[in-house]
């Protein structure tokens, strides 16, 4: 389990929040793993898309998630 | 999983390299064929009378395509989907091999100039449709198979002078007809297909490769050769340029062919040909009419 994590659909942020480098929840909600097509969860302290059947953990760098299984980081 | 074993053409990741690289050297005017391509998109889109839910500009050259969809007030969202991180404007990284979008979450998707280096076309094709609402539209151009065949046949010729072989230096590019086919195999309803050749010349081979590495477009080969060029290869290909496709105030000719594809999402509403066997007039009875008995009225 990763610490903090909550499912994308919760809490949406206010959009002001993109400014802060924080996510825009309603582009969360278009976004599925690249490799497995399944959900991700939000997990909004370390700022990752986790992919649990890829075990893989995309980033959001400045609200921007980088969507690249090769920039992507390994999870157990 | 959508991984493939087919063989790998194109470098993605030195691609993505390519792009930032280009971005940090702008030339002007080296993207005139985007420009192009932009203006026929304003073309293809007029028509279209319905407003879009959600838009997604996408692949290397994402971003002109959404200001115009922008610009037309042709979808209510747009987001650009950029394959390499640091793309201004950029609202997510993704990799046109591996997209990352829910399937039936998006209206129109937009792909200029890009998707002539992906590897699995098909692969990609199926992916946009699978992510595209019933009745969505997929907009496309990308460089076509008679693009570069000048630079190709030049650096192939001196290559096999100087070493006696030849490795890949521009890469394959698809036909027309091919993409028509790829469309239909990737579930889309009503794909048409068109192209449009543009023939640029430029004074010196180094003015063509300074528009491609602007482009972010130099071999993006996965199998291109490690070792420097060698110098003599280039200049002996400049030569063979200038012999074989140059005009006769000496400019040099290079082709660009730029497919363009449209398909939809499957839906209801769309038209569709009718089941074998539906007819309710007779072809023979058709072909017997006045329009058509006479070779004299035909075309009329």
């Amino acid at each position: 389990m990763i610490p903090g994590e909550s499912p994308v659909t919760d809490a949406a942020p206010p959009p002001e929040d993109r400014q802060r480098g924080r996510i825009d929840p309603k582009l969360l909600e278009l976004l599925v793993c690249p490799l497995t097509k399944a959900r991700l969860d939000y997990d909004a302290d370390r700022q990752e898309l986790v992919s649990r059947s890829a075990r893989l953990a995309y980033p959001i760098r400045d609200g921007i998630p980088i969507m690249l299984p090769d920039e992507a980081r390994p999870i157990d | 999983m959508t991984e493939t074993t087919a063989p790998r053409l194109f470098d993605r990741a030195l691609l993505r390299r390519r792009r930032t690289r280009a971005r940090a050297a702008p030339r002007p005017g080296a993207d005139f064929l985007l420009a192009r391509v932009i203006d026929d998109l304003g073309d293809r889109l007029a028509p279209v009378l319905r407003r879009f839910a959600t838009a997604v500009d996408l692949g290397l050259a994402a971003g002109p395509a959404a200001d115009l969809v922008r610009a037309l007030d042709k979808a209510e969202r747009v987001l650009v989907a950029a394959i390499d991180p640091g793309h201004p404007g950029g609202d997510l990284i993704a990799d046109e091999e591996a997209l990352p979008f829910a399937p039936e979450s998006l209206d129109l998707v937009l792909s200029m100039l890009s998707l002539q280096f992906v590897d699995d076309l098909p692969g990609t094709l199926v992916q946009i449709r699978r992510a595209l609402r019933p009745d969505g539209l997929f907009l496309a151009s990308l460089f076509g198979g008679a693009t570069l065949f000048e630079l190709r046949d030049a650096l192939m010729s001196a290559e096999i002078e100087i070493t006696g072989g030849a490795g890949p230096r521009v890469a394959p590019f698809l036909g027309v007809r091919d993409l028509g086919g790829l469309l239909h195999r990737a579930g889309f309803a009503l794909p048409v297909t068109d192209v449009d050749r543009v023939v640029v010349r430029y004074g010196s081979l180094l003015d063509l490769f300074a528009d491609l590495r602007a482009m972010g477009a130099t071999n993006p080969l996965h199998d291109r050769a490690r070792r420097p060029t060698p110098r003599a290869l280039f200049l002996r290909a400049a030569e063979i340029y200038a012999e074989r496709h140059a005009d006769p105030d000496g400019r040099l000719r290079a082709t660009f062919e730029i497919v363009s594809a449209s398909g939809w999402a499957p839906h209801e509403g769309q038209q569709k040909p009718l089941k074998p066997g539906s007819a309710t007039a007779r072809l023979a009875d058709v072909l017997k009419s006045p329009g058509y008995a006479d070779d004299s009225t035909r075309g009329e």
